[in-house]
């Protein structure tokens, strides 16, 4: 099936009325071992005792906030070059989800950094970098809100999301540059993790949890805002018939 | 050419015939650098300290508010509509605009920036390189801008959400120009790398500010 099929939100909302229980089956499913191995498996820190515990659950969210926002970005690109019919509204829906995941990322990052470093709130690189994220997921969703005709606010707020695609990188490098105290990058790197697999392993099932908590949140949202919009056409339809009666 | 230099002259002409524009925006930089003592208090060694910084924020936050005039009366009287089916590409106008309004709004903060320097007790080198990196610096915000502009009058809607979308993407720009400002008076650092970025992203933002704002125009008016 192509992605052009999934153009007809008729066709897309049978399709994912289908496969929304699976999903959630699968996240729950996930949730369940990732947490069995966290609490289980994984040691705890020899230094940082159990707060260590707070990284499971702070790493795949600040892995997904900046996940959602390509989510965002290649939406974006649906709507502007193909107009896809779903583009706008895969890019609408994933906005809050992308705001609330970079939140609970600051959230557990700002509740970890109170034993470790003291204070709840240090203007690190990373932390800005993730904060300045955060704004702009606001923003998205502030002008989504302020427009009230889908169409015109879809392609405006894509534009705004590419413009913070290109922009992201830059930012994130010049608050690196700016200031860095932050532990740098350690799984993804060069020569392999750095990470004893006792930790590795909960953390990839975590984080594979936090990504099936999205796709399924995100269908579900997509679904919502689907018959939004259809009930919005039959109230103006109704309005129209008011009027010329 | 020359409907684009036409334009640029006709833009100008208009911001300093009609005023608003250009005095209105370097008296918002004065009132905000007054105030800034006022709630940090007068004390002159703290104010050399962290003056790079107050002129910084103080032209970023003056060059935002001059912002919604940039094609929002354009659009009003219906001008806007004739440059969008106008031959010239959209995107060059929009240069063209953007540079009038540079040349009208950012030109005066930078030319105001040495005077407000020795309000807040700046030694010649750091006003020098405070002036130098706005005058690098106010262009990339010029053409950052132009995006939020295009974007509130697509959608007809202004006020705090031009601010509110535009800020956090003016970060880098604010960071390398009070870095530049800083490293110019204090080190360690040198003057150099900082401001060469400063001006990258002021070059950058030269061609994505016209291409995302015309395109913005573009998609809202039709």
């Amino acid at each position: 099936m192509a992605l052009i099929d999934l153009a007809n939100p008729t066709r897309f909302l049978t399709l994912t009325e289908r496969v929304l229980p699976w999903l959630a089956a699968a996240t729950a499913l996930a949730f369940a071992v990732g947490l069995y191995l966290v609490w289980a498996v994984a040691p705890d820190d020899y230094q940082q005792g159990a707060t260590v515990k707070i990284m499971f659950i702070h790493v795949p969210n600040a892995w997904l906030a900046m996940g959602v926002w390509s989510v965002m970005s290649i939406a974006s690109i649906g709507t502007l070059v193909w107009r896809h019919p779903l583009a706008d509204v895969a890019a609408k829906s994933a906005a809050p989800l992308g705001a609330a995941f970079t939140f609970l990322a600051l959230l557990t990052g700002s509740l970890w950094g109170r034993p470790m470093w003291g204070t709840y709130w240090v203007w690190d690189a990373r932390l800005t970098s993730v904060l300045v994220l955060f704004l702009m997921y606001l923003g998205v969703i502030a002008l989504w809100r302020t427009v009230d005709d889908p169409a015109r606010a879809g392609r405006a707020a894509a534009i705004l999301t590419l413009v913070g695609a290109i922009n992201l990188p830059i930012i994130k490098f010049s608050v690196d540059w700016w200031n860095t105290l932050h532990q740098p990058a350690s799984v993804l790197r060069v020569g392999g993790p750095a990470i004893h697999s006792s930790i590795l392993t909960p953390l990839l099932v975590m984080a594979l949890a936090f990504g099936l908590l999205f796709v399924t949140l995100h269908l579900a949202a997509m679904r919502n805002e689907i018959l939004r919009r259809r009930v919005r056409a039959m109230w103006l339809m109704q309005a129209h018939a008011a009027q010329g009666a | 050419m020359t409907a684009l230099s036409a334009l640029l002259v006709r833009d100008m002409r208009l911001a300093i015939r009609v005023g608003g524009g250009a005095l209105m925006g370097v008296l918002f930089f004065l009132i905000v650098v007054t105030l800034v003592p006022f709630a940090v208090g007068p004390d002159l060694v703290q104010l050399r300290r962290i003056g790079p910084a107050i002129l910084w924020i103080g032209a970023l936050l003056a060059s935002l508010l001059t912002l919604d005039r940039l094609l929002a009366a354009d659009h009003e009287d219906g001008s806007l509509d004739l440059i969008l089916m106008g031959g010239t590409p959209l995107e060059l106008s929009l240069l063209a605009k953007a540079i009038a309004h540079w040349i009208t709004t950012g030109l005066p903060l930078v030319i105001a920036t040495p005077l407000l320097g020795l309000l807040l007790n700046l030694e010649p080198l750091a006003i020098g390189a405070v002036a130098l990196t706005l005058l690098a610096g106010t262009p990339a915000l010029t053409c950052m801008g132009l995006i939020g502009a295009a974007l509130s009058v697509a959608l007809r809607r202004g006020g705090l959400l031009l601010p509110v979308l535009l800020l956090p993407l003016t970060v880098p720009v604010l960071i390398f120009g009070v870095a530049a400002s800083n490293a110019a008076v204090a080190g360690p650092m040198s003057f150099g790398a900082p401001f060469m970025i400063l001006c990258a992203l002021a070059l950058g933002s030269l061609v994505l500010g016209p291409l995302a704002a015309a395109a913005a125009l573009r998609n809202g008016l039709e």
